[in-house]
């Protein structure tokens, strides 16, 4: 009768719905290097995020937006993974996220707490929730498509 | 058909019988479009195996067929909606397109730089961004009537706005939003009064309320096939009496002329002026056997049926707590779009939960992203309903609604230790 249940346990992870509730690096900076906005037309869902990059290095991040609790705490991991790595560091762990996503599989250690979004993968409409403090992220630092 | 009897309904609707996530599936989304009967799947294979023609220009048998059948439906459709004509019957693809046809055929001809569009802020998104495209070709200004706590039309606002520069005041018939029923009447005599065109969007008004466009009072009246039991991909304009004369023709083709000259052609009379090239024989005649359908049951014992669910619902959601429902609360003055939002929980995670449990609603702005912006919501969920949907289902929708209740309450009570 509840075979369907244990997948949307599994879909909104404790650990999401924390960041859900309370977004880490929420707000702006006060002087962004690096900045972009997304929307997702098709749900209304927002990110805007603000970076400093000094040296190649993400020396600080703040988002704010509003959407789902994927969308948004997918995107509060992601800020609070990416603080202090090296621009092709985060090129890489796009890379992971994305792979995640679309191909699950174990999680690569690098993810963090952004392990608990696999459940993403079997919820294909909800993908593109996932993914959208990501693309907005890639075009803030100009960085290209990968080719996984 | 004296007693009105959603569960016997259902046994005409093949695809409601499914299970949905390993439960029974409880399709609550009608107002984006609605399921078919047998007699309408029947319809369309019944012509593809026996009738296949194309239109209006073979003179062999199966041409002739498939005209007549085609040609029946334009008259079913102005009885449906109460025209007395049916040559004032238009074919399109949707109510989009035919509002887009409206806004180029009449609207190009006859706004100017400085003419006004008067529209609301409950309109979905296709009775917007043709004006607004009209407006950016013509210099034509878009004017917006607000609308109240209730989520009624403010009429005063609008009567402000309609003045000796509107030309044409395009509004919603029944919101897919809110549910709300708008005063068509008095909206068409406010139009009228400055010699403005009303058009009316009828998409969530043709499939569930009994109509007399011409006691309405507006000049056009856009709907949908498939919101109503029909095919998608059929769209029907309905224009006031010798007003499609006076409109330019829309696409360009075969079908729309009369004689074709190198220099120039001139166009076909009626209807056919704006049915450009092949149209959608099969899914029109598939349309005939839906309008049949709702004849059948009769459009005011939809109504009442329709009323019944609304009004169980809208109690049901009430009881529930912690939810809030967007709209007018009476059932005389509403339709059966019924938009909710749940404390803390948002749309999409909802719709995620409850489509776990088998129940289809629909989150989302709803192409009503101006209604979404004056709500001050970012998106809502809405569950709507038709003529196969039973109060049980409500009961299914909102125990579903209250597992998402649990599920994001789980954080709530770990950070309160």
């Amino acid at each position: 009768m509840s075979i369907a249940e244990p997948q949307f346990e599994e879909l909104f992870r404790e650990v999401i719905l924390d960041h859900y509730r309370r977004p880490r690096n929420a707000g702006e900076l006060a002087a962004p290097t690096h900045q972009a906005e997304g929307v997702n037309p098709v749900c209304g869902d927002e990110v805007t995020l603000h970076l400093e990059v000094v040296d190649d290095e993400v020396t600080d991040v703040a988002f704010s937006g509003q959407g789902c609790s994927i969308s948004q705490s997918s995107t509060s991991m992601m800020t609070a993974q990416i603080r202090g790595m090296k621009i092709d560091q985060v090129n890489e762990l796009i890379g992971h996220f994305e792979a995640q996503l679309m191909h699950g599989g174990d999680p690569h250690p690098a993810l963090g707490d952004l392990e608990s979004l696999q459940g993403v993968a079997k919820f294909p409409v909800r993908i593109k929730c996932a993914l959208l403090g990501w693309k907005v992220l890639r075009e803030g630092l100009g960085l290209q498509e990968n080719d996984t | 058909m004296s007693a009105f009897d959603p569960a016997r309904i259902r046994d005409d609707f093949p695809i409601l019988r499914q299970e949905v996530n390993g439960h029974p599936l409880v399709y609550l989304d009608n107002a984006a479009t609605t399921q078919k009967p047998r007699a309408v799947i029947d319809a369309l294979v019944h012509y593809y195996e026996t009738t296949n023609a194309n239109i209006h220009r073979g003179i062999h048998t199966l041409a002739v067929r498939a005209t007549n059948d085609y040609e029946a439906v334009r008259a079913k459709t102005a009885r449906h909606i109460g025209a007395t004509n049916d040559q004032d019957i238009v074919f399109t693809r949707n109510t989009t397109e035919s509002i887009n046809l409206v806004a180029r055929a009449w609207g190009d001809a006859n706004l100017s730089e400085g003419d006004e569009i008067v529209l609301s802020l409950m309109e979905h998104h296709s009775n917007i961004v043709p004006w607004q495209l009209l407006a950016a070709r013509t210099g034509a200004v878009l004017r917006y009537a607000d609308i109240d706590e209730q989520g009624e039309l403010d009429l005063d606002a609008l009567r402000d706005l309609i003045g000796p520069r509107t030309k044409v005041v395009s509004i919603v018939h029944m919101s897919n939003v809110l549910g709300t029923i708008n005063p068509v009447t008095e909206i068409a005599e406010m139009a009228h009064a400055v010699g403005a065109l009303m058009l009316l969007d009828g998409a969530q008004s043709a499939p569930h309320l009994p109509l007399d466009v011409e006691a309405l009072g507006c000049d056009l009246f856009a709907f949908s096939a498939h919101k109503m039991l029909g095919p998608t991909g059929v769209g029907v304009l309905w224009a006031r009496p010798g007003l499609l004369a006076e409109m330019e023709p829309f696409l360009g083709g075969g079908e729309m002329i009369s004689i074709v000259r190198p220099e120039g052609s001139t166009w076909a009379e009626g209807p056919h002026k704006f049915e450009a090239g092949t149209p959608n024989i099969a899914d029109v005649i598939a349309f005939g056997a839906a309008l049949d359908y709702l004849r059948d049951l009769g459009m005011d014992v939809v109504r009442e049926h329709e009323k019944r669910i609304t009004a169980y619902a809208l109690d049901a959601l009430g009881r529930a707590g912690g939810i809030t429902v967007h709209g007018p609360s009476d059932v005389e003055r509403r339709g059966g779009a019924v938009s909710f939002t749940l404390e803390d929980v948002h749309p999409h995670d909802v719709s995620t939960i409850v489509d776990s449990r088998g129940v289809a609603i629909r989150a989302g702005h709803h192409c009503a992203q101006l209604l979404m912006r004056r709500l001050d919501v970012p998106a809502t969920n809405r569950a709507s309903f038709y003529i196969y949907n039973e109060e049980r289902e409500v009961d299914v929708l909102v125990d579903a609604l209250a597992q998402a209740k649990r599920v994001f309450g789980r954080v709530d009570s770990r950070t309160a230790v």
